[in-house]
Parts: C-alpha cells; sequence; structure tokens
C-alpha cells in the first residue's frame, strides 16, 4: 500500500499567554512512499516528524492537505479504520496483560464480519510472535521483559492485525548501544519477510540510514531532502541536510571564491571552480581530508582519536565554524610526519560542498 | 551496624512512647475490660473474667439494631460511591471547559462541616409543621404522598443517611480517581485507539486495571470509614439514636459509654472489639481479592 501525502500541513494554537502564536509543526508536506518500502522520517527534535506519523496514523487531523492510502482518500478516517499498526516510544504495552494477551489485544477489538475464532486469534498472535521470536516469552508480563523483548512486543502487536501500513515512533531511542544496533536489524528483516510499507520516525541518522530504503530529513516542519541514504548523503541539497547526516558532522568553513579558485582565508584549497567571485559556506566531509605534509589546509593540531579502524584528527582553524574532524584510515603514513602543532591537510574534491552564505543552499561547481 | 540500630530506635522513641500510651495501652485496656464481668464505674471494681459481656450486648436488641444499620450503611453506600466516584472522575477528566469549576463544585462537601451538611440535608428531608421539605415537595408534583425522612419508616430514614453518607464521603474519591486518571499514561489510550478498542472496552480493560491499586484503596478505606459511621447519624438524627432504630456500631460504644443509658465500660468494650473483628475480617477479605484482580 503506497502512502501519498498531499500539502499536508499541521498547526497548533498558542495557548494561554502565548494565544497569537500558532506553531507550524508540519508544513506543506508532498511525498509519496511506494508500496512495501521502509522511510525513515528524519530530524532533529521539534522538528514535526512525530506529527506527521501522528497524522499518518490518524491521531491528529491535519489541519490542511490530504493523506492517501493507495487511491483511498483516508484524511478523515478514524485511526481504527485506516489499517494502521502503530509501535509507540515507550511501547505502551498494557502493564497488566500478559504477552499472548497484549498481542491479541487488538484482534479481540475486531466487530462483526472481521470477528474471528478464538482458534484463529490464538493463530495469528503465535504467528506474530514467530515473526519477532517471542514465543518463549508468551506468559510473562512486561515489567518482566528486557527493553528489547518489550519492543518486539510491541511491534508484533502492531503487526497482529495485519496492517497495511506499520509506524514505528522513536522505536529504538529507549534501547541501549548495542541492542539498537540488533533491533534496528531485526526491523529491517521482520518489514522485509512482511514487505509491509513501513514508515519509521528518528533522529538518530545513522539508524535511518543504516536501514531505510528511503529518508525524508526535516527541519522546522519542512522536507529538505528525500531520496535514498546514500544519495542525500552523497548529494544534500543544503547546509542542514549536510550537517545532520554523517558523523562526525561535515566540516564547515567560511570561505570565498577567487577567480575561480576556492580560498579558505589565505589558502586555495581547491581549483578549477567554474563561479563568479562570492562568499560561501564550505563543507568538508571528515573523509574528505588526506594528511599531507605539502597540503594547502593548515590545521592546529588539538589531538588524535585512535578508534582501531581509523584514526580521528581533532583540529581547528580559524575559519571554521567548529571543531575540525578528520576521519583517515589508520596506516595513513603522513600522519607521522605531522609537527606537534599544526597538522597539514590536501583536500578530495568530491567530497567538498559549497552553500550560499545566506540561504545556506547547495551551490554546485 | 549494632550502633545504626541504636540511633533507629532513638529516633522511633518519641513516636514509640506516643502511640504506646495513647493507642497501644488503651487497645489492650479495651481488650480487658471487654473481659471483665459486672465492672464497676464509680468504684472501679469487677465481679469476674468472661464472656457475660459479649453474650449481653449480642442479645441486645439496640446492639444487634446498630450492627444491621452498620452493615446496611456499608453494603449500599461503599459501592455506590466509589462508583459514582468513578463516573464523576471521568467525566471530570474528559470536559475542559469549566473543568476547574466543576472539580470546586464537587469537592465542596469535603471542607464543609458535618453538622452544617446535616442541618441542609434537614432543610431537604425534614418535615416540620410548616413545610415538608423540598424533596416532598419534588416528589408531591408526581402525585406522591409526602413521606416522613427523619422521623419516618426506617427505610426512609435509612435512605436519607445513605444519600448524605454517599454525598459526604465522594469528593475525596472523586479527588483521588481524577489524579489517579491523569496519572495513566496517554500512549495506552493511543494505542487502544489505533486497534479501534471501543470506550467501554477501553474502559474495563485499561483504565480499570490502571487504577485498580486507587480504587482498591478506596475501597478499603471507605470500608472502614463507614463501619465507623457516627457523626453522620447525629446531624440527620440527633442523639437519641437508639430511639429512632438508626443507632451505628459506633453510637452504640458511646451511648454505653456517656449516653443517656451510658456508664458499661465493659459493654463498650466488647462492642469495640467486635467492631474491629469485624472491620480485620472485611479488610482481609478484601485484600485476599485485591491479591488476585489488582495489577501491579
Amino acid at each position: 500500500m503506497k502512502v501519498v501525502l498531499k500539502n499536508l500541513t499541521k498547526k497548533f494554537p498558542g495557548a494561554g499567554r502565548n494565544k497569537n502564536d500558532s506553531v507550524i509543526a508540519v508544513n506543506n508536506f508532498n511525498f509519496e512512499i511506494p508500496d512495501g518500502k521502509l522511510v525513515g522520517l528524519l530530524g532533529p527534535s521539534g522538528c514535526g516528524k512525530s506529527t506527521a506519523l501522528n497524522m499518518i496514523c490518524g491521531l491528529l487531523k491535519p489541519t490542511e492537505g490530504k493523506i492517501f492510502f493507495g487511491d483511498e482518500d483516508v484524511t478523515n478516517t478514524e485511526p481504527e479504520d485506516r489499517g494502521v499498526g502503530m509501535v509507540f516510544q515507550n511501547y505502551a504495552l498494557y502493564p497488566h496483560l500478559n504477552v499472548r494477551q497484549n498481542i491479541l489485544f487488538p484482534l479481540q477489538n475486531f466487530k462483526g464480519k472481521d470477528k474471528l475464532s478464538k482458534e484463529e486469534m490464538l493463530k495469528r498472535t503465535d504467528e506474530a510472535a514467530r515473526l519477532v521470536q517471542i514465543e518463549s516469552l508468551m506468559d510473562r508480563k512486561p515489567s518482566e521483559l528486557s527493553g528489547g523483548q518489550q519492543q518486539r512486543v510491541a511491534i508484533a502487536r502492531a503487526l497482529v492485525k495485519r496492517p497495511k501500513v506499520l509506524l514505528l515512533d522513536e522505536p529504538l531511542s529507549n534501547l541501549d548501544a548495542r541492542l539498537r544496533l540488533q533491533t534496528r536489524e531485526k526491523i529491517r528483516n521482520i518489514q522485509t519477510a512482511t514487505g509491509i510499507t513501513t514508515i519509521f520516525v528518528t533522529h538518530d541518522q545513522e539508524e535511518a540510514m543504516s536501514i531505510c530504503d528511503v529518508i525524508v530529513v526535516m527541519n522546522h516542519g519542512i522536507i529538505q531532502q528525500i531520496g535514498k541514504p546514500q544519495e542525500v548523503y552523497d548529494n544534500p541539497l543544503n547546509l542542514f541536510v549536510a550537517k545532520f547526516l554523517g558523523t562526525p558532522p561535515v566540516n564547515v568553513f567560511k570561505g570565498k571564491i577567487r577567480n575561480g579558485s576556492l580560498y579558505i582565508g589565505e589558502a586555495n584549497v581547491l581549483g578549477g571552480i567554474s563561479m563568479p567571485d562570492r562568499d560561501v559556506y564550505i563543507g568538508i566531509r571528515p573523509e574528505g581530508f588526506l594528511a599531507d605534509k605539502d597540503g594547502p589546509l593548515e590545521c592546529s593540531l588539538e589531538r588524535i582519536q585512535i578508534m582501531g579502524r581509523d584514526v580521528t584528527v581533532v583540529a581547528s582553524h580559524k575559519e571554521a565554524v567548529d571543531t575540525v574532524r578528520a576521519v583517515m584510515a589508520s596506516d595513513n603514513d603522513l600522519l607521522g610526519e605531522k609537527s606537534d602543532k599544526y597538522i597539514r591537510f590536501s583536500i578530495k574534491p568530491k567530497k567538498v560542498y559549497l552553500f550560499d552564505r545566506k540561504s545556506e543552499e547547495r551551490l554546485k561547481f | 551496624m549494632k550502633r545504626h540500630n541504636i540511633t533507629g530506635w532513638i529516633y522511633l522513641l518519641p513516636a514509640i512512647l506516643f502511640l504506646g500510651a495513647f493507642m497501644v495501652y488503651p487497645l489492650i485496656d479495651v481488650f480487658i475490660y471487654s473481659f471483665e464481668e459486672g465492672y464497676n464505674f464509680t468504684s472501679q471494681t469487677f465481679g469476674g473474667i468472661g464472656f457475660y459481656n459479649y453474650s449481653y450486648i449480642l442479645r441486645d436488641p439496640y446492639f444487634l439494631q446498630a450492627i444491621k444499620n452498620t452493615f446496611i450503611l456499608v453494603i449500599i453506600t461503599v459501592p455506590v460511591s466509589t462508583g459514582l466516584a468513578l463516573l464523576i472522575s471521568l467525566g471530570l477528566s474528559s470536559i475542559k471547559k469549566l473543568k476547574k469549576f466543576y472539580q470546586t463544585v464537587y469537592f465542596l462537601p469535603y471542607v464543609t462541616n458535618t453538622l452544617a451538611v446535616g442541618l441542609v440535608f434537614m432543610i431537604l428531608f425534614k418535615k416540620t409543621a410548616y413545610s415538608d421539605g423540598l424533596i416532598n415537595m419534588l416528589i408531591g408534583m408526581f402525585g406522591a404522598e409526602p413521606i416522613d425522612f427523619i422521623d419516618g419508616p426506617y427505610w426512609a430514614k435509612m435512605l436519607v443517611l445513605c444519600i448524605y453518607t454517599v454525598w459526604v464521603v465522594m469528593p475525596f474519591k472523586i479527588l483521588v480517581l481524577t489524579s489517579a486518571l491523569a496519572s495513566v499514561d496517554e500512549n495506552y489510550y493511543k494505542a487502544a485507539k489505533v486497534d479501534g478498542t471501543s470506550k467501554l472496552r477501553i474502559f474495563t480493560k485499561i483504565t480499570v486495571p490502571m487504577i485498580s491499586p486507587i480504587i482498591f484503596y478506596l475501597v478499603v478505606t471507605g470500608f472502614i470509614g463507614a463501619f465507623k459511621a457516627y457523626s453522620d447519624v447525629v446531624a440527620l438524627f440527633g442523639t437519641d439514636l437508639n430511639a429512632a432504630e438508626m443507632n451505628t456500631i459506633v453510637g452504640y460504644i458511646y451511648d454505653m459509654l456517656y449516653g443517656n443509658s451510658g456508664g458499661y465500660p465493659s459493654y463498650a468494650s466488647a462492642a469495640a472489639i467486635i467492631l474491629f473483628i469485624i472491620v480485620l475480617t472485611i479488610t482481609v477479605i478484601n485484600l485476599m481479592i485485591s491479591k488476585k484482580h489488582i495489577y501491579y
């Protein structure tokens, strides 16, 4: 089932003292989620991603715009009639029911011709439990489960009624780092196995990039960019997207173009730029630096973090907006030739992005 | 470790002394009194030890009437007041406009003096030479005969007492239940809504289990409070409760001590011990039931 959002907007009216300041949580969303794909809504907290999810779910009514499931307009359909399954951030498992009763709960709500026989219900419950591998925990209460197990029960509960669309609200944020890695793989596997169109909200770019078919990067209620994770990473449309994707984040310098060359301070870091003279922001991915004793960019060296497989050079530069972080393979011989105070880099042109100083839009060169 | 123990005991000492002197000692004393036969109040002497006091009050028609009244009061008012309080709290938590106003209205009886409330009930129900009371005027509009609720038939008096008790105990229950309802995580309701759960099912399968510890607390304290009813009865029917057939167990104990027929601490003690046993039994039964039905 594909999901289409058309001009979707949600305004929250101000309350009390801020009566006149309404907040636009979601601003004119237009996108189509293809059938059977895993889509990540990605953005910093407060960007409207959960609001968007709640509107798709039906828990919130949009101020403007329409939502389609397939060809059907569901904008004014109640959540229970949309055929969605939802996994909440804190899982919302009923604490007084055991795992089996929790998973059964949605099935017991079916009325009229949809009503299932008891055997059928139990069969489907077991099916869902098997899918998320919690068959051995069926008689436990949620409080007797670990976070990861609770998470899987919540997914089973969302899947048991065979929804057309599965919605996950920050599903991994309550798990510890190791479990998060396992669980996100699990979510991907379950999604692939069931083929259910899945929308998942996260503020963790790594999470979104690792499992999503498509990511939607949002900020202040506005879609910044939609695309396959790698495409968005390699080709950010603006400074926000470039900064938001990737750890360590992209390094931003104040720079300028003079006579077809790119300058950071007085250093000519890149030539062959076909653009008139102007001031720009320069974004350089951490992996875009090469330690090079003849390199054009000189930074003050702060420290070197050795993380095994690769090395992070932490440095500073007076034109840099933040600390400079360069990641390179630990066998980069040239690292040894640095002085104690300075390190020189050359730059990989492919990892350099230019942005307008004012609009922060990407400039192609 | 040992030093810590001593410090702990020293901290507890004032409380232990006071409770010992004013709670534990009287309790033991009451227990002893209840077995002292033919106790003389003035000479502080007694004839012998035995169960005579118990057998006397258990044959006393006033005591049996008091037990009957108390039980009727408990059995009617505890479920009715808790149920009504739950409905009103549900209503209160689902409205937005005037919520504070209604909360205040429902809480008013709690801060109103029992006797003042009793007076209001007199105006509502009492039949005097000049008026039949407000309620009689209302039922008169449907063509029914006026009923004397205060000095009339037993069922009418019991009805007034039950309404009065329910009205007096409800505010606290509403207060507690409203905050209990507000503390239920909203995500449960959202999850239930996404799953298409009906309102009734949400109430019985989610809301009630979630607040069941609070409901249980209200029922237990409600039972204990209703078993100890006395001031409400006085406010409505005056102090000569035996004559009005409206005495309660605590009223009987008081009468045995200080009332017109008073001066019998042994009988009063025996009645108090019986009340204690009843309350203890009911509370234990409550606890046993709750073990099966309370989650957490």
